[in-house]
């Protein structure tokens, strides 16, 4: 399935004049990927996701929905190449990610996961630090931080606010800042593409909007492909330019919010039934839930 | 506050923290090479080292009795507590990177009782003939390391959420299996030779000469060499092994590698001095509280530190009760239980128990 481009909105044409250059081409492009954890042989039901296809066009924010179990972090991972699919074909920037060295991968896609855990008293500034890694190709990995690199950090230490936590141990500061500085890392691998998983999951309000704001700030200002997976409806319809919709691993629907967001589709894949109406502020389809 | 700020390592900080250990190793090592039951001064220490590396006065080195306890008895033990030790700590700290859990030790999780049984099976039956220049002794200490690394890895790696606790208990169990091994081939094996096993079980450093050292020392350097390889590959680690994928780690070759070299370190110390507990999870422990977290400067720190802790402790052990000894063992399970116990009570919650 190919993104319908002629439904988008005139504020999305703006943002794409802007990006025109990145915005021609094609970030992934994904042919009948099936995916399982199970060893081979594996049955159909086994399948996290199933014969899926579809292009993810560069400087885009694509958010990734779908039901609990359905693959959307899975889909996510296959993106990063954590896991490679058992069968199907992903192509990254043309390139086949297949082919491609875990340390090319890296530097052009950086992951953000669902949650970071440490239980060892690195810093801040230390795990920031860790994005630069693919950079440097040392026997085994073993590298020193350059002054570039350190120049690198400090930006995006500023630009994620947290370069005041640098010294701070990643295990003692909250939800919110620990998520921004894994941004933060994400955003040291200087990659082309960002993917974040569940990036406003554990965050209050007031951090969510933040999160969501930084993201759409880099997707304009860098020109950097974004792809997020959320629970949230609504937050996908205010910052993507375009939603994929995924029902128990297979494509449900793809396109823009406003062609996806609608009380049909949502009540086929979620199984309830949805209020949609605009949001007051963007127009834009906003999804509540009946009495 | 600019990232340079106090923790972040960068290259000179690291040479300042390295060779500022190896100082304080170097005193810590004369220091407990002059005691003991016959106390050294540390200017005869200094004369007969130098009159040996110089090789000047052989035959006179071998007619005085107190450079012959020096070089020949008390030296061999001070430098193989140091390898041990310091080897125990880094493969500590390599178990507890890939596991992600800070209370991983050779000990604790079941690594060593594995190698004591391929030891002991080695010992009680004979199979220490050597083949070539290699004893079979190591080469069965590193197959149950080996056996029982992968049997602790595929548990931990079976279910998702798999927590601390489980890793813990799945360790005391492996114990308590390989225990039983042992035992039961005490109980069936001839009795001259099961004596001399009791001691060793207990962690013993009594009695290496040169060659044994010489041999102890082929196998560490290659076990380090990959574990000081792989550092920043394991700082990567301890974010997930998803995340160190995504930031450019081939995880499998990378587990790969650091288990056979854990294997391999533990397995050889495991042969040479048996049992001893503990110190791959206190120093560890101390360094990133006090040093570093990034493996670059926790491995040769925790390295050093494990060595002169172990120096120190051996010669607590054969000099507190003297004439007589005791193993070393027992101190560092005293000195490292305790520790154990009050971080599984304090840190729950960094631990991700709850």
């Amino acid at each position: 399935m190919v993104i319908d481009d002629s439904t988008n909105s005139v504020r999305h044409e703006v943002t794409h004049t802007m990006n025109d250059q990145t915005s021609s081409g094609v970030a992934y492009s994904l042919e009948n990927v099936t995916f399982s954890y199970a060893r081979r042989p594996y049955t159909e039901s086994e399948a996290v996701l199933n014969d899926l296809s579809c292009l993810i066009l560069s400087g885009r924010v694509l958010g990734i929905l779908g039901p609990n179990g359905s693959g959307k972090s899975t889909f996510l991972k296959l993106l990063a190449r954590v896991f490679q699919p058992q069968r199907g074909k992903i192509e990254l920037l043309g390139d086949s990610l297949a082919g491609l060295s875990q340390l090319d991968v890296a530097k052009r896609v950086a992951l953000v996961p669902q949650e970071t855990l440490q239980v060892f008293p690195f810093t801040i500034a230390e795990m920031v630090l860790m994005g630069r890694s693919p950079h440097h190709q040392g026997w085994g990995g073993w590298h020193w931080e350059d002054s570039q690199d350190w120049v690198v950090a400090q930006n995006a230490m500023e630009e994620l606010d947290v370069a005041h936590l640098g010294h701070r141990l990643v295990t003692e500061v909250s939800g919110g800042e620990r998520q921004r500085a894994v941004i933060a890392r994400a955003l040291v691998q200087e990659p082309k593409i960002l993917l974040l998983d569940e990036p406003t999951a554990f965050l209050d309000l007031h951090h969510q909007l933040d999160i969501a704001r930084i993201i759409k700030r880099l997707n304009r200002e860098r020109g950097l492909t974004v792809v997020l997976v959320s629970h949230d409806l609504n937050l996908a319809s205010q910052y993507c330019d375009h939603v994929l919709l995924l029902n128990d691993g297979r494509l449900a629907a793809m396109g823009s919010p406003q062609k996806v967001l609608n009380p049909e589709i949502i009540e086929a894949v979620y199984g309830c039934s949805v209020l949609v109406d605009q949001h007051p502020q963007s127009g834009l389809p906003r999804v509540s839930l009946p009495v | 506050m600019t990232v340079t700020s106090s923790r972040t390592l960068t290259r000179s900080r690291w040479w300042l923290w390295v060779s500022s250990a190896c100082v304080v190793t170097v005193v810590v090592l004369v220091g407990c090479l002059g005691i003991g039951t016959q106390s050294i001064s540390y200017s005869r220490i200094l004369a007969i080292v130098l009159d040996s590396v110089g090789g000047i006065s052989l035959e006179q080195s071998l007619s005085d009795p107190t450079s012959i306890i020096l070089l020949q008895v008390r030296m061999p033990r001070v430098l193989l507590a140091f390898l041990v030790g310091g080897s125990l700590a880094m493969v500590g700290v390599a178990l507890q990177a890939l596991l992600r859990n800070p209370l991983a030790d050779p000990f604790v999780i079941g690594i060593s009782s594995g190698a004591a049984l391929g030891a002991a099976i080695a010992l009680l039956f004979g199979v220490g003939i050597s083949v070539g220049s290699i004893s079979a002794l190591p080469v069965c200490a590193f197959t149950g390391a080996l056996l029982s690394l992968m049997i602790m890895y595929r548990i931990s790696s079976a279910q998702l959420g798999f927590s601390v606790y489980t890793l813990l208990l799945a360790g005391v169990v492996l114990n308590a299996i390989f225990s039983a091994f042992i035992m039961f081939l005490t109980s069936i094996a001839d009795p001259n030779r099961v004596f001399g096993m009791y001691a060793w079980l207990m962690g013993t450093l009594t009695g290496p000469d040169w060659s044994t050292l010489g041999m102890l020392m082929l196998y560490l350097g290659v076990g380090l060499f990959i574990l000081g390889m792989h550092a920043q590959s394991l700082n990567l680690l301890t974010l997930g092994e998803e995340t160190a994928r995504s930031l450019g780690v081939e995880v499998e070759r990378v587990k790969k590698a650091v288990f056979l070299a854990a294997a391999l370190l533990t397995g050889a110390v495991v042969s040479f001095s048996g049992i001893i507990g503990f110190v791959g999870l206190i120093i560890p422990h101390a360094v990133r509280l006090v040093v570093s977290a990034d493996h670059r400067l926790l491995l040769p720190m925790a390295g050093l530190m494990g060595g002169m802790f172990l120096m120190m402790a051996d010669t607590v052990a054969r000099t507190a009760l003297s004439p007589s000894e005791f193993p070393v063992g027992v101190i560092t399970a005293l000195v490292g239980g305790p520790i154990f116990l009050w971080l599984l009570t304090t840190r729950q919650t960094q631990l991700g128990m709850k």
